[in-house]
């Protein structure tokens, strides 16, 4: 069990972790989410004790970490793969971590084993790959045999087999009852992962909730309405009668019009009404990562208000800081991101999306943590996802 | 957690790596070789001097004339020991695993301490003969007064310089920037100043300055030191402490 309360670390002027409170129970993997530089690996760090945290505390089982009596074997972690000499073996790197504590060093063969680095365990470590370097870290933070593990992106570098690897890895450690933390910037890696998530952004806490809840949450759906390409009056005629119900009309490049806030029956309903014909009429459902990606998104933009970056993120769009980001999606949004939904955009509210529409920074939902805005403030149209029979992006 | 085992852990590290080797070898090669080739010029010199001068000849100091050079190997290795930790990034992987970082720094200082002493003193008496042997008839024997203790003042003398090193990467947290002034200051500044009559009041104590004269017999003829063998030597203990204390304050209060 790690327990943080009011956790805050500042490096000079720059508030790297605000205020943050979370706790990581046994038994489950927790995944820790955020977009890089939200302050992830600063708060592994001052979980770890190396980094101390300007207020606020962060115990394992009830102590500080630097109170730990005999540490590695109650805590494992990977923090940085290349955190290694390299010059020197990765059985000796191990032998040295394993002396520590007092572990046998037929335990150390054993994590090479687990981790199948025992073919190189003589090599010095300087000719090790990214993915053999997570996979030493690995072996380094399991030494122990530890009741509490920390990962920082452990799946960074590693092949498609690493991944489904560390993935049945980290699964298989939780349901042994050990407290599973594990921190990366990809939803999608984390909606398979995990069972509980902590997603902060720009150092402050955005949602603590389950994979479940998350995903009914913020996996927001809309229908594609196609009419007749020859004749642009009656796809006018649509967008202005489905505007007036109530429903979000954005154009789509090849002429689709991407409609939320309505039910798939309805809009049937309202084009007949209309008396205009239809060629196309589709459910689809947003991604979790896009989803993400507007939580934290939303983040920055909040915190650009009370920050020096403030001129850089209006410049650059609130993509640029996402790495992951493609440019910002141009109106009218491009057919080949089907599964994407809209940006948010000023003066647009989006249903099924938390924090989107003209939100005050005042206002902002992720100005006070916790989830209990994100769950209000996120209605799934019920209609339009239960005709809708497409698996989610992530859910594959 | 008990200090043997980080102590063992430590041990494991520091053999495992080349740069040890490397560095401790070149260290005992350039004082002995170094020593040697100074040796054997200084016999022509001395075999050209009056009675006089002979009187102040030091043959147990003029063997030592490569430790000069030998304390740069040894200050390399004892930036590296400390300094490799951070370039590499190793220093919190150490400290996840030991959050005692008392334990932690005094436990690799200790290792690498040791480990410096045993070279140093080897690299010390293997000097001492080899130089004494190329000094011919104007050679000191070990059982003259006061040539053990400067014999075995010079193993203090190069393991110390080690230890400053170390405390100063530890302050420093970087084996470049940590060589950058170490290497200076005991290669060109402080020999500059000490050799400067203006400037020599000051210099003299400076670590290296007064723990060479931990290695003199022979007192020199314009001799102005406040301080005897071991009273430079104590000043040179108390450079190395004040190193290693401020980068224990160092460590234990920065992030890592």
């Amino acid at each position: 069990m790690i327990e943080a309360v009011g956790l805050t670390k500042r490096y000079g002027a720059k508030t790297a972790v605000y205020n943050l409170s979370f706790q990581v129970r046994p038994g489950t993997v927790t995944g820790f989410l955020g977009p890089n530089g939200s302050g992830k690996s600063t708060t592994m760090r001052m979980i770890l004790g190396l980094d101390r945290p300007t207020a606020g505390h962060v115990t394992i089982g009830g102590h500080a970490f630097r109170d730990l009596p005999n540490a590695p074997r109650q805590v494992g972690a990977l923090l940085d793969a290349k955190a290694v000499h390299g010059g020197r073996s990765a059985r000796n790197h191990l032998l040295s971590l394993a002396q520590l504590s007092g572990i046998p060093a037929s335990r150390v063969d054993e994590v090479l084993g687990v981790v199948g680095l025992q073919d190189v365990a003589k090599n010095r470590s300087k000719g090790f790959s990214l993915g053999m370097g997570q996979r030493l870290g690995i072996a380094a933070a399991l030494l122990g045999d530890p009741q509490v593990l920390l990962f920082d992106e452990p799946v960074n570098g590693l092949d498609p087999e690493g991944i489904l690897w560390v993935r049945n890895l980290m699964k298989m450690l939780a349901s042994e009852g050990r407290t599973v933390f594990v921190s990366s910037h990809l939803m999608s890696e984390m909606a398979l992962t995990a069972e509980h998530l902590i997603v902060i952004g720009r150092g402050q806490l955005l949602a603590d909730m389950s994979v479940k809840d998350f995903i009914a949450a913020n996996s927001a759906g809309f229908a594609r309405v196609r009419t007749p390409q020859t004749d642009a009056a009656q796809r006018e005629k649509l967008s202005a009668v489905l505007t007036e119900a109530g429903g979000q009309v954005l154009p789509e490049q090849d002429g689709a019009l991407r409609v939320t806030g309505l039910a798939l029956p309805r809009i049937s309903d309202l084009a007949h009404e209309a008396d205009v014909r239809l060629w196309e009429l589709s459910p689809h459902q947003a991604s979790l990562e896009e989803a993400y990606m507007r939580m934290t998104q939303t983040a920055v933009d909040y915190r650009s208000t009370d920050d020096q970056l403030a001129g850089f993120a209006a410049q650059q769009g609130p993509g640029a800081l996402l790495p992951d980001a493609a440019a910002p999606v141009p109106q009218p949004v491009p057919q080949q991101g089907w599964y994407a939904p809209p940006p948010p955009q000023p003066g647009v509210p989006h249903p099924g999306v938390p924090g989107s529409g003209p939100v005050p920074a005042d206002q902002n939902p992720y100005a006070q943590p916790v989830q209990a805005p994100v769950q209000e403030a996120a209605p799934t149209p019920p209609s339009l996802s239960k005709s809708d029979d497409t698996t989610p992006e992530d859910a594959r | 957690m008990a200090v043997a085992q980080v102590l063992n852990s430590e041990w494991t590290k520091i053999k495992s790596v080349r740069s040890t080797v490397w560095t401790l070898t070149m260290a005992f090669v350039f004082t002995v070789g170094l020593g040697f080739l100074i040796s054997l010029l200084s016999k022509d010199q001395f075999s050209k001097m009056n009675a006089r001068e002979l009187q102040f000849i030091d043959p147990t100091l003029t063997s030592f004339a490569g430790t000069g050079l030998g304390q740069l190997a040894m200050i390399v290795f004892g930036v590296l020991v400390v300094g490799n930790e951070y370039s590499t990034g190793m220093i919190r992987t150490s400290l996840a695993a030991v959050p005692r970082r008392g334990a932690f720094l005094f436990s690799k200082i200790g290792i690498a301490t040791l480990l410096a002493f045993a070279v140093a003193l080897v690299t010390s008496f293997v000097t001492f003969f080899v130089g004494q042997a190329a000094l011919g008839r104007f050679k000191a024997s070990i059982g003259d007064p006061g040539v053990l203790r400067a014999v075995f003042g010079g193993a203090l003398y190069m393991t110390l310089i080690a230890v400053f090193a170390m405390g100063v990467a530890t302050i420093l947290r970087s084996p470049m920037l940590s060589l950058g002034i170490l290497m200076p200051i005991f290669f060109l500044i402080a020999p500059i100043l000490g050799g400067v009559e203006a400037t020599r009041k000051i210099a003299q104590y400076l670590p290296d300055q007064a723990g060479t004269k931990v290695m003199q017999v022979v007192t020199p003829e314009n001799d102005v030191a406040p301080y005897g063998p071991w009273g430079g030597f104590g000043i040179m203990v108390a450079w190395a402490a004040l190193a290693v204390l401020c980068g224990w304050l160092v460590l234990k209060n920065r992030d890592a």
